[in-house]
């Protein structure tokens, strides 16, 4: 009853199901990297990580022959990395609350306060120093672009850093993110945004 | 998510993302874009966060380090049914 597959999910499940060493090699290619980031969500290194990404690997081969594909495939491996992940981070004693994540500052304005007009100005909050255009945005096709967006990912913190790559760079919808990692749509979108935002001031550096 | 009044700048900036997963209640979402209609700077934050995402698909999710892949097809290999 593998409803929610696409063609090509269902024959990369055969394929794993049947041994083909090119469907886990495609898997690997499309989720592997990204499986990592969310593994060092929950552990404290990045050695610890890998480590959980090969016994996650292991927990899909075990688990694909009664997989029943009530949610994708992608989101079915990212909900394994993530709770493989969880388990060792808790055996690490190093399993934090996700609100401490590196995300403290849900709550701290992700725009520069000095960029908006002070409470005794006439239009308090409104934009002192607004965003100047990017013409022509041709640049941000570049590859350094795109350095400056992988160098500003690699710097945010881990949980961030899931939900960016899982949201804006292999595309799951916001919904799969929620069910894959445990969290609420509320915390999802606090993580995205956050993430974004930086992002954009680097490329906002940039395109000066 | 509910907004009392006129939405100031520094507040759009933080609700571009729910605005962009349709998640802000219908009335929010005529506020938000009201404000747009007459505030340059705002138009412009939005564009560019959309800018940022598209820019943010073409980076690709990157590889996984050689060694681990390799271990990773080795157990594999000892997992595949003959």
């Amino acid at each position: 009853m593998e409803t929610e597959q696409t063609p090509h999910d269902a024959a990369l499940i055969e394929g794993l199901r049947a041994g083909d060493e090119a469907a886990f090699a495609e898997l690997m290619r499309l989720y592997g990297a990204g499986m990592l980031r969310v593994a060092r969500m929950y552990v404290p290194s990045r050695a610890i990580a890998e480590e959980v990404v090969q016994e996650a690997w292991l927990g899909v081969l075990k688990g694909i022959g009664r997989f029943e594909g009530r949610s994708s495939l992608k989101t079915w491996l990212f909900r394994i990395v993530a709770n493989t992940a969880k388990t060792r981070g808790v055996r690490e004693a190093r399993s934090i609350p996700f609100s401490s994540l590196g995300d403290g500052g849900a709550d701290e304005p992700t725009v520069d306060p000095d960029r908006f007009l002070g409470d005794g100005e006439r239009f308090p909050g409104h934009w002192a120093v607004p965003p100047q255009s990017w013409a022509p945005e041709g640049r941000l096709l570049a590859r350094e672009a795109m350095d400056v967006i992988e160098r500003e990912i690699d710097r945010l913190p881990p949980a961030q850093q899931a939900v960016i790559t899982m949201r804006d760079v292999q595309g799951f919808s916001s919904e799969e993110v929620c069910n894959a990692l445990d969290l609420t749509e509320t915390n999802q979108r606090v993580l995205l945004h956050r993430a974004r935002a930086k992002v954009r001031n680097a490329l906002e550096e940039y395109m000066r | 998510m509910r907004l009392a009044r006129e939405l100031a700048c520094n507040e759009i900036v933080e609700l571009v993302t729910a605005y962009l997963d349709d998640a802000l209640p219908a009335e929010d979402r005529e506020r938000f874009e009201e404000h747009l209609v007459f505030c340059d700077g705002c138009d412009r934050y939005l564009e560019q966060m959309r800018a940022t995402i598209s820019a943010t698909r073409n980076v690709g999710v990157g590889e996984l380090p050689p060694e681990l892949e390799a271990r990773l097809l080795e157990a594999f290999r000892d997992w595949r049914p003959a």
